[in-house]
């Protein structure tokens, strides 16, 4: 029961996102610009493009991952949804884990695949875009899982967006540092390695207590 | 579904709001095969005691029962017997009434083919609109999608906010004959609604319906 209601919401959740295109399209397309964008501002110096591409890629995908947060549980919340998910026999935390999963896979895989293309355009190496990626990889489920409760606890409140970005950017900063650090530290010839183990090592217990945290905050919000 | 021999029982629930209390001793019980009407003037809190009874808000003195034991001792058992309809009515405007009612099903871990969510839709008199984005259907109709849950669901236990609202004549007819086939069979029902409302067996046979009025607290003199 449990697995099928699952698969449920997050065949649900990708169903909607194909069909409201514009919606999911608008944060991948901020990233795209913000990336693009920088190179033009900067110049054709590309000791300063390839210094500065980690953290700008980053911060892209960051902003572009919080702009999508806030629409994770508003829907749900305003139809009724929720509720129902509430009232569901099936454990909570595992169908809003569907949810951030199915949020992961709109908002953050396309970041991941886009960023060695973006990267290009910094002139980094194949070495560096290769590390980028990867540290995309690992990095963006953390911002949808940490977002999510984010999203859950300003659910319903008058001006949560803003609330959202304070209470989560701060959360986004040590996911920033070594993510874009794994770049950098690869390029030096110090090795990605500690960075990768850092950003597992917040990685899995986000997995872990997000969805029971996240519903938490949307049983209260509920109320 | 073992509903011949359900018991459901309200004891004492309280609920206020804010300093206002709002309701208080309210103590109900069904059994297999009874319906009950909630009737009340507006404001006085009926959507509040309905969402108390399912669970999605605390109550502030009182408890609900299922076959004896509090809800709060096995509340997934308690959600697996219970069908709920707020008044949002958890449909995705961008999915079909066949998607709606399939995904809806799996998140309240039943299954539901699509010959049977078909048959439901027909009963409601929605054959040859299942395919139809919800947003282009009138209110009504998406009423009755909602409705077409009920004959899909194998919960005893029907709690149902207003479910009368916006049907047109018909409509009203075959939902009563859906209320009425439920009892019949041994389930429960508890609803409100402004109109009177009588329930038939299908031989015509009248089935009883009681009613329970909520009557709010008597404001005190401020001193």
């Amino acid at each position: 029961m449990n697995r099928q209601a699952f698969l449920a919401v997050l065949r649900r959740d990708l169903l909607l996102a194909l069909r409201r295109k514009s919606e999911v399209l608008t944060a991948v397309f901020f990233f795209v610009v913000v990336a693009a964008l920088f190179p033009l501002g900067i110049g054709p110096e590309l000791n300063t493009l390839r210094l500065v591409a980690p953290g700008v890629l980053w911060v892209g995908a960051l902003l572009s991952s919080m702009l999508a947060l806030q629409r994770l549980f508003e829907a749900d919340y305003r139809d009724g949804t929720l509720e129902q998910m509430a009232l569901s026999p099936a454990s909570m935390p595992l169908l809003v884990g569907a949810k951030m999963l199915a949020h992961w896979l709109v908002a953050g895989v396309p970041l991941v695949l886009l960023a060695p293309v973006l990267g290009l355009q910094f002139d980094l190496s194949a070495d560096a875009l290769l590390t980028l990626t990867l540290a995309l990889l690992i990095g963006t489920p953390i911002l949808s899982l940490v977002g999510g409760i984010g999203a859950a606890l300003t659910l319903g409140v008058r001006g949560g967006g803003v609330l959202l970005s304070l209470l989560v950017l701060p959360l986004f900063v040590p996911v920033l540092v070594f993510g874009a650090g794994a770049v950098e530290a690869q390029a030096s010839g110090l090795g990605s390695q500690a960075h990768f183990s850092i950003l597992m090592a917040m990685l899995l217990p986000a997995v872990f207590f997000s969805p029971w945290a996240c519903s938490a905050a949307l049983r209260i919000a509920l109320e | 579904m073992d509903a011949h021999n359900s018991m459901f029982e309200v004891k004492d629930l309280a609920c206020s709001r804010g300093n206002k209390p709002l309701f208080e001793a309210v103590s109900f019980s069904l059994k297999s095969g009874q319906a009950l009407h909630l009737e009340g003037d507006n404001g006085v809190g009926k959507t509040s005691l309905l969402r108390m009874v399912c669970g999605l808000s605390p109550a502030d003195a009182g408890e609900v029962r299922w076959q004896g034991q509090p809800v709060q001792a096995d509340p997934s058992a308690f959600r697996a017997a219970l069908f709920y309809l707020g008044h949002n009515l958890s449909l995705k405007e961008e999915l079909s009434a066949l998607e709606n009612l399939q995904a809806d099903a799996a998140v309240a871990g039943r299954t539901l083919t699509q010959e049977q969510a078909l048959v439901a839709l027909a009963r409601l008199g929605l054959r040859g609109r299942e395919h139809l984005p919800l947003r282009v259907m009138s209110q009504g109709q998406k009423r009755r999608t909602a409705l077409a849950r009920l004959l899909a669901s194998q919960a005893p236990l029907w709690v149902l906010d207003e479910p009368f609202v916006a049907l047109d004549a018909k409509a009203v007819d075959g939902l009563r004959s859906v209320l009425a086939g439920h009892v019949a069979q041994g389930g429960m029902v508890l609803f409100t609604s402004h109109q009177p409302i009588t329930l038939q067996r299908a031989d015509g046979a009248p089935l009883a319906v009681q009613s329970y009025r909520l009557q709010s607290v008597p404001q005190k003199a401020r001193p």
